[in-house]
């Protein structure tokens, strides 16, 4: 549905995007991820065409942005950063102006416009003006603009900034339950939602994808990910330390939190080990040593972590180490 | 095109409806009307001119009046929607931008129809006391209307030039003056006299003029050449309202 190729845009001599490639089919949700000013929303709008690229192509539909926009534009739905609404407007009549903007007339406008004031619970609101609204209202009503026409292509530009905690589950789960009909992008600082929602994700950092695939894949990228974490009780760390380095699949071990009676510790397999593997291994000399072993897991990988490598510039990792 | 028109037109609807949701028109229009009554009976002297006629009276004094008024309506048309982002969402809706700066500016126009309409009592007021050409009185309400367009169309571009509607309406002022100024003796005497130069630059310069087209439809005369000259400045200032806000996204 969306197809993006070698998008670049730059703002004087400043380059915002730098050659971003991807597609989006139907059934997917994409996420965007990244620090601020890495070119999420710039990419986003050149997708939805509001600005036009520096260089490269976005097709949306089979529609090029750039020589069909109306017929791309159609198929789009589109909630822009920070949720303008026309603020004079009540949200009712808001919402009719742009379900008449894109062309619809009569009682499909007003089965349209019903139809997302349920889907985004603005019952309550309707007749208010929208400047009097409180974020999250706001929020959803804007997001109920971008649906009103129920689009093939959503873009989201952080549909959750500013919600509660139980909005923010509804309107994911809003999300998840359209991404299985239509094409979504949608960005986000919120990594738990990456996990939730999204069935790709992207990072973006200073204009490049630095990072692309499912959620799992991205984990495997942590330096974590494949470690056995293991809590033990009635042995000493040095002879803890001294038994595990032992095992031929384990690479090194770290004490992470040393009490009196109980240590808690996280030993890192040797690369190529197959998963699984190392826990048995761990557990097998624990068994030997008749160790008390309160608990055993093996680590998934922390999308944070992988975020945090992949996009901190190179000196601030350095000034860590 | 039918697909154009009701894109258009339903700019226009939202836009008329958020003059009148907001104290904006009401402000306007009292404003509006109450200067229009105390220049013409109180500085125009009407009565004292015991003429049959709103062309003194009444309508020389339109150009100065518009000079304040119109810039406060067109200030807000683009920088609003800047401000609040909501240009954003107007440019990726399936319309293209020249139906949104022809339905903002039309719905505008149309706003100042209304409120010219509104200072119908004195057309009254005319005809109670003496017996007025009111085909001149027609034509010179046209002549306003088309001048009121003008500086609107021109509003327009300043408006989209800043989201800040105070800057906006101080440059519009100063735009809309230069173009009454271009047409004031002052001018033409300071051309021919002290510039020293032909009476072609001073009458170039006056043909620049709203007060030199104004003053033909005061009068009576449709002239099509002031017709043209009103709707070349709308059409070149929308225009130019076009390029600026594609400057702008093109970053």
């Amino acid at each position: 549905m969306i197809k993006v190729e070698n998008l670049k845009k730059t703002f004087g001599p400043k380059v915002a995007v730098n050659g971003i490639s991807f597609t989006v089919e139907r059934g997917e949700v994409l996420g965007f991820l990244g620090p601020n000013g890495a070119g999420k929303s710039t990419s986003m709008r050149m997708i939805t065409g509001f600005i036009p690229p520096t260089a490269g192509k976005v097709t949306v539909g089979g529609f090029d942005i750039a020589e069909n926009p109306i017929a791309a534009k159609r198929l789009v739905g589109y909630l822009p950063e920070n949720a303008p609404a026309y603020t004079d407007m009540t949200v009712y009549g808001f919402l009719d102006f742009v379900a008449e903007l894109r062309g619809m007339r009569g009682d499909q406008r007003k089965k349209a416009i019903h139809r997302v004031v349920e889907m985004c619970f603005l019952e309550s609101v309707l007749y208010q003006s929208v400047d009097t609204l409180s974020k999250g209202y706001r929020h959803r009503t804007c997001f109920a603009q971008s649906i009103i026409h129920d689009p093939d292509v959503l873009i989201l530009d952080e549909p959750t900034d500013g919600l509660d905690p139980n909005q923010k589950h509804e309107v994911r789960t809003l999300i998840r339950r359209m991404g299985e009909k239509k094409a979504i992008i949608f960005s986000t600082h919120i990594l738990e939602e990456v996990e939730a929602v999204c069935s790709r994700a992207m990072i973006i950092d200073r204009g490049q994808v630095v990072a692309n695939g499912t959620p799992a894949e991205l984990k495997q990228k942590s330096d974590i990910a494949g470690a056995v974490t293991l809590t033990v009780g009635g042995v000493t760390s040095a002879e803890l330390s001294q038994k595990l380095a032992q095992i031929s699949v384990a690479k090194r071990t770290a004490i992470l939190k040393e009490g009196s009676s109980r240590v808690l510790a996280r030993v890192f397999p040797r690369p190529d080990t197959v998963s699984g593997e190392l826990a048995r291994q761990v557990a097998e000399v624990a068994q030997r040593e008749k160790w008390r072993l309160e608990e055993l897991h093996t680590e998934e990988g922390r999308l944070d972590e992988v975020f945090r490598s992949i996009t901190l510039p190179e000196t601030v990792k350095e000034e860590r180490k | 095109m039918s697909n154009a028109f009701s894109n258009v037109r339903t700019i226009v609807k939202r836009e008329l409806k958020s003059y009148f949701t907001s104290p904006i028109a009401y402000v306007f229009i009292v404003i509006f009307l109450f200067l229009t009554g105390f220049l013409t009976f109180m500085l125009g002297g009407f009565f004292e001119l015991g003429q049959a006629s709103l062309e003194r009276p009444f309508f020389s004094w339109h150009p100065w009046l518009y000079l304040f008024l119109v810039p406060a309506i067109g200030m807000r048309l683009w920088s609003e929607e800047r401000r609040l982002g909501t240009l954003e969402l107007l440019f990726t809706m399936p319309i293209t931008p020249w139906q949104a700066i022809v339905g903002k500016f039309v719905a505008s126009w149309l706003f100042l129809a209304l409120t010219l309409i509104l200072t119908f009592p004195i057309v009254i007021t005319v005809n109670y006391l003496g017996n007025p050409d009111n085909g001149i009185i027609l034509t010179a309400y046209i002549g306003s209307f088309l001048m009121g367009g003008a500086y609107l169309a021109l509003s327009c571009i300043t408006s989209a030039m800043t989201r800040n509607q105070v800057v906006s309406f101080i440059i519009s002022v100063v735009l809309c003056f230069m173009l009454i100024l271009a047409g004031l003796p002052a001018v033409s005497t300071f051309i021919l006299d002290v510039l020293g130069a032909g009476g072609w630059l001073a009458d170039l310069v006056g043909n620049f003029s709203v007060l030199t087209h104004f003053s033909g439809f005061e009068k009576g005369v449709l002239d099509s050449r002031s017709i043209i000259f009103f709707l070349s400045i709308i059409i070149f200032s929308l225009f130019t309202t076009g390029v600026i806000l594609r400057s702008h996204r093109a970053g």
